[in-house]
């Protein structure tokens, strides 16, 4: 079993995993036991400066176990897997389970489930070796030094990474999930020597094939060309076009606030004054869906959660309309709701649009075009307001075309109020493993002050 | 040559002695709990696995063998929420070959398997050579053998699970208590870290890492509001005392109150204030501001990618040169200082854990640098050692240069922040870490707190709610007039500073006295459209 994870290609099989949890699970003397045996290989290349500054491989293989005495329960996890470690592990686990107070909340471990087959594992990830990332970095670097050199020798900094999984969950009344899934990630930086340009571009998916290293390359260093001596302009309320990285990153963080307990408990913006919760309503712009589904050919997420629940679509937003919250097996039973496990278990999407990018900046009469974000916080839970800032390009957008690079800004502005404020949404593109997102055209985004940064 | 196993025992045993003497980090006198020994089977497998990289043709090679422990307790209102207790062990090893890096890891402990990860770290140095642009230099250090612990009086993992438990309960129903306050989280996160490092250059030390994490949060509602309150309560590099020192039982109702009396706060007016800033809410500021602007991997572009430069760069620029503040400001690096959470005796390439000063009266004087980085900039401050800022998260993960505890001196004066708020006639006052935000290359930064208060005429009159501020590092530390003195220093701190690719986290402090900054530009965040 040890050898199988420490340094082969790939990470423990259905059958290796299986056989590992049934002999945890044989150590347990508990009324219930769960266990999740989790493995992972991954492989990187990090590179500034034109070369390659670090690159490293790892391989882990780790064991949690849950176990539970009439209502206490807690859990225990080691990645040393001789006998005398996992039993260690399970009598600790006991030990503390049987000294935690009872827990009110405890939900029975779950007994057989069914899932959805979701093939999200790709060989050609999971064999993305040293020699062969840094021959994709090569390539990355190279496009970036001709597509920026009208601005002299491009300083391209990134990283690449490529990661394999599986996961296993088990338990003692008879479940067991099984999943594996790869993901490959490719970022650039490109900075202009006169250091006043800055471009980024990353792609990432589950199938590295579908990563063009030249690609990201090149966009990255004409973004830092075109981004030069970037303007001022003052602070305040503009029309803004976030490119879908920048909306990967800010719509995510809406996940906190469909948890369905929070505004049943009257601390979130899906609340309603006086008790209960906002489904029904209307929320955002009729021309937003956003929606988790772990079988979506574009999102291939995890078909469970950590304790094994079966994870299916759910529509959070329907053309506007608050369709659904997050329920934990415990809450919703207390709600007479279905459980539905973390939102963004099953990949996130957010969909309602067919245009490109470049036809909603065509559709803009004066805004700010945005790469990415950076630095993104939260200020208030009641509105999910953040604060971040702009990053990597900035583009002053007028009569339709991009006319000149802006400083940065840092801006305060909710993902949920600017979806009320959409003039436009764009056609939806993977941006990263288990995210599809599109381009969004924002009216009146709150750009609160100026960056010197680039 | 290196010694054989044996030889390592027994030079690992006299070191310990000659560190418990206070000779290498000034340990604190009530310390009762010895520095283990590497565990046997550990060092065979590390020389094992240096052999190995050596043969397979790495010119200088590290070899890093960890056991990390994690407890966590947490809970809400009257139930404990979660109980775990984790273990993670594995060895890395890092390699250069022609200059270039290469690493692996594995979690399997045999020597088939951490053979094998020094032959792939090989191949990775190997494989680097295709796009290498500058040659890895390490500049020199001593080998040394010795062990080192955490200055602790008591182990929190020894402590039984029921007395945490207890503890953190008896926390919740005070604060529940309080009229209005309808939830409360608490929690503990207790770690030990043992690790292990050899160098292909004879050095071998064990160091045991203790940190103990508390927490509290509370949230009051009434009517449609709803407004929460999280207690500063420092992580640190102590000891189960350092836990039962913060009287978490007895102090949580007067914590859960400043929860109910937002709710009746006044939301602050947008504009221009003078900002006093107590200990609790300032260590983030200057860890923001100032840990992450000095940071040499930064201002050279090497953390371009991610967290991003920094706008003290190019460093012949900047050494001597840049004015960060007034000439009363004072801003130390610090790995030797205890009860600080990266305290350590040696860095993760055996460096002795030092202590300097990154802005003297002022002006900027060093950044922070690991063995590659020194050549960099030798001939600019004269330094010629690492300052010893090498760390990795764990044994899966290389180690890079991150920050040390960097803390703000307090001024000659004793000053406090009594005296501060007397002699400010219109202000605002900020308890506590709130949101916290700043761009990548350290100008533009906001930050938020927990609890907020109007100052008029030399006094507090009330409390704030939905209060920013927004500031650019060099105006914000320049505005900087009243410091407090050696008596209002607080040291402050977090496990979680995000740096690298892939993301490895670092666990720093950063001491500091309350301050003033004049005219500093206060947002109202509430916002309803």
């Amino acid at each position: 079993m040890q050898s199988t994870s420490a340094s082969g290609s790939f990470v423990l099989s259905r059958e290796e995993a299986q056989a590992l949890t049934k002999r945890v699970l044989s150590l347990s003397a508990a009324d219930e036991t769960r266990v999740t045996v989790t493995s992972e290989r991954s492989g990187n290349t990090r590179f500034a400066d034109g070369g390659i500054t670090t690159s490293g491989s790892t391989s882990d293989t780790s064991v949690t176990v849950t176990v539970t005495f009439g209502r206490r329960r807690a859990s225990s996890s080691t990645n040393v897997l001789d006998e005398a470690s996992l039993k260690r592990t399970v009598d600790l686990a006991s030990r503390l389970a049987r000294l935690a107070p009872e827990d009110p909340e405890l939900m029975p471990e779950l007994d057989a489930q069914t899932y959805s087959t979701v093939d999200a594992f790709v060989t050609a990830t999971a064999d993305l070796d040293a020699e062969a990332r840094a021959e994709a970095v090569s390539r990355a670097i190279s496009a970036a030094s001709d597509a920026g050199r009208e601005a002299g020798a491009i300083f391209a900094a990134g990283f690449l990474e490529a990661n394999a999984r599986s996961i296993a969950v088990a338990t003692s009344k008879g479940l067991f999930a099984y999943h594996r899934t790869t993901d490959a990630d490719l970022s650039i930086t490109a900075r202009t020597p006169d250091g006043t340009g800055s471009g980024w571009a990353r792609a990432g998916a589950r199938d590295w094939t579908a990563v063009d290293p030249e690609a990201i390359g090149r966009v990255a260093a004409q973004k830092a060309v075109a981004s030069r001596r970037p303007e001022e302009i003052p602070p305040g309320l503009y029309t803004a076009v976030l490119e879908p990285q920048a909306v990967t990153d800010l719509i995510p963080l809406l996940a906190g606030a469909l948890n369905g307990r929070n505004a049943d408990e009257g601390r979130s913006p899906f609340s309603k004054p006086g008790g209960g919760t906002r489904v029904g309503e209307k929320v955002v712009d009729e021309r937003v869906t956003l929606y988790s589904d772990p079988a979506d050919p574009a999102l291939r997420g995890q078909p469970f959660d950590a304790e094994g629940l079966p994870i299916r679509r759910m529509v959070w937003i329907e053309k506007g309309i608050l369709r659904n919250l997050s329920y934990s097996r415990f809450w919703a039973e207390k709600q007479g709701k279905q459980p539905t496990g973390p939102p963004l278990a099953g990949g996130l999407a957010l969909v309602g649009g067919t245009r490109s990018t470049g036809e909603l900046i065509a559709g803009c009469a004066r805004g700010v075009l945005v790469t990415h974000f950076f630095y993104i916080r939260a200020l208030d839970p009641r509105t999910v307001l953040q604060t971040g800032l702009t990053r990597d390009g900035a583009f002053l957008i007028e009569n339709g075309r991009i006319t000149k690079p802006l400083k940065n800004f840092r801006w305060n502005e909710s993902p949920l109020l600017m979806l009320n404020r959409l003039e436009d949404i764009g056609r939806s593109e993977p941006t990263a493993a288990g995210r599809l997102m599109p381009a969004l055209r924002i009216r009146e985004f709150n750009f609160t002050s100026l960056s010197e940064a680039v | 040559m290196r010694p054989t196993r044996r030889d390592f025992i027994r030079a690992t045993a006299g070191a310990a002695a000659a560190i418990a003497a206070g000779s290498a980090v000034g340990l604190a006198s009530a310390q009762t709990v010895a520095a283990p020994a590497a565990d046997p089977l550990a060092l065979e497998l590390a020389n094992e696995t240096l052999d190995a990289a050596r043969s397979a043709g790495a010119s200088y090679a590290d070899v890093r063998v960890g056991r990390y422990r994690r407890q966590s307790i947490a809970t809400r209102e009257r139930q404990v929420s979660g109980v775990s207790d984790n273990e993670s062990y594995g060895l890395g090893v890092r390699t250069l070959v022609d200059g270039c890096w290469g690493f692996a890891s594995t979690n399997v402990m045999t020597r088939g398997s951490t053979r094998q990860a020094a032959l792939e770290a090989v191949s990775l140095s190997k494989a680097a050579r295709a796009a290498q642009k500058r040659r890895v230099e390490l500049a020199p250090v001593s080998p040394v053998v010795g062990t080192w612990i955490t200055p602790i009086q008591r182990d929190p993992l020894e402590v039984p699970i029921e007395d945490k438990i207890a503890l953190l309960l008896a926390t919740n129903e005070a604060a529940l208590k309080v009229k209005g306050v309808r939830f409360v989280n608490s929690g503990l996160t207790l770690l030990k870290e043992v690790k292990t490092l050899l160098t292909s250059e004879g050095t071998n030390v064990t160091q045991t890492m203790i940190r103990v994490g508390p927490s509290f949060t509370c949230t009051a509602t009434g009517g449609a509001d709803f407004q929460s309150y999280e207690e500063e309560l420092a992580p640190r590099g102590m000891g189960w005392e350092y836990v039962e020192s913060l009287n978490m039982p007895g102090n949580a109702e007067r914590w859960a109150a400043l929860a109910a009396e937002k709710l009746m706060a006044r939301s602050v007016d947008a504009g221009s204030y003078d900002l006093i800033l107590e200990p609790t809410n300032l260590w983030l500021t200057i860890h923001e501001s100032i840990g992450h602007a000095t940071e040499l991997d930064r201002a050279l572009g090497e953390e371009a990618n991610y967290a991003g430069t920094s706008f003290v760069a190019p460093p012949e620029k900047m050494i001597g040169s840049l004015r960060y503040g007034p000439g009363f400001m004072n801003v130390q690096a610090d790995r030797t200082q205890d009860g600080s959470l990266s305290g350590v005796a040696w860095d993760d390439e055996g460096v002795p854990a030092d202590k300097w000063l990154l802005i003297e009266a002022g002006m900027f004087k060093d950044y922070q640098t690991t063995r590659e980085q020194v050549a960099r900039i030798q001939k600019l401050t004269g330094v010629t050692r690492s300052h010893g800022c090498s760390f990795a998260e764990s044994w899966n993960a290389v180690q890079f240069q991150r920050m040390p505890n960097v803390s703000l001196l307090p001024g000659e004066r004793d000053v406090s922040v009594a005296d501060i708020v007397a002699d400010t006639k219109r202000g605002v006052l900020i308890r506590n870490r709130g949101s916290w935000s700043i761009d990548h290359q350290r100008y533009n930064f906001q930050f938020s707190g927990q609890a907020f208060y109007e100052v008029r005429g030399g006094k507090i009159v009330g409390m704030l709610k939905d209060v920013a501020y927004q500031a650019n590092t060099l105006t914000f530390w320049n505005s900087m007039d009243m410091i407090g003195g050696p008596g209002s220093y607080w040291v402050g701190g977090a496990f979680n500073d995000g740096k690298g690719e892939p993301s490895q986290i670092n666990s720093v402090s950063h001491g500091c006295v309350p301050a003033r900054f004049r005219n500093v530009t206060i947002l109202n965040t509430a916002r309803s459209a």
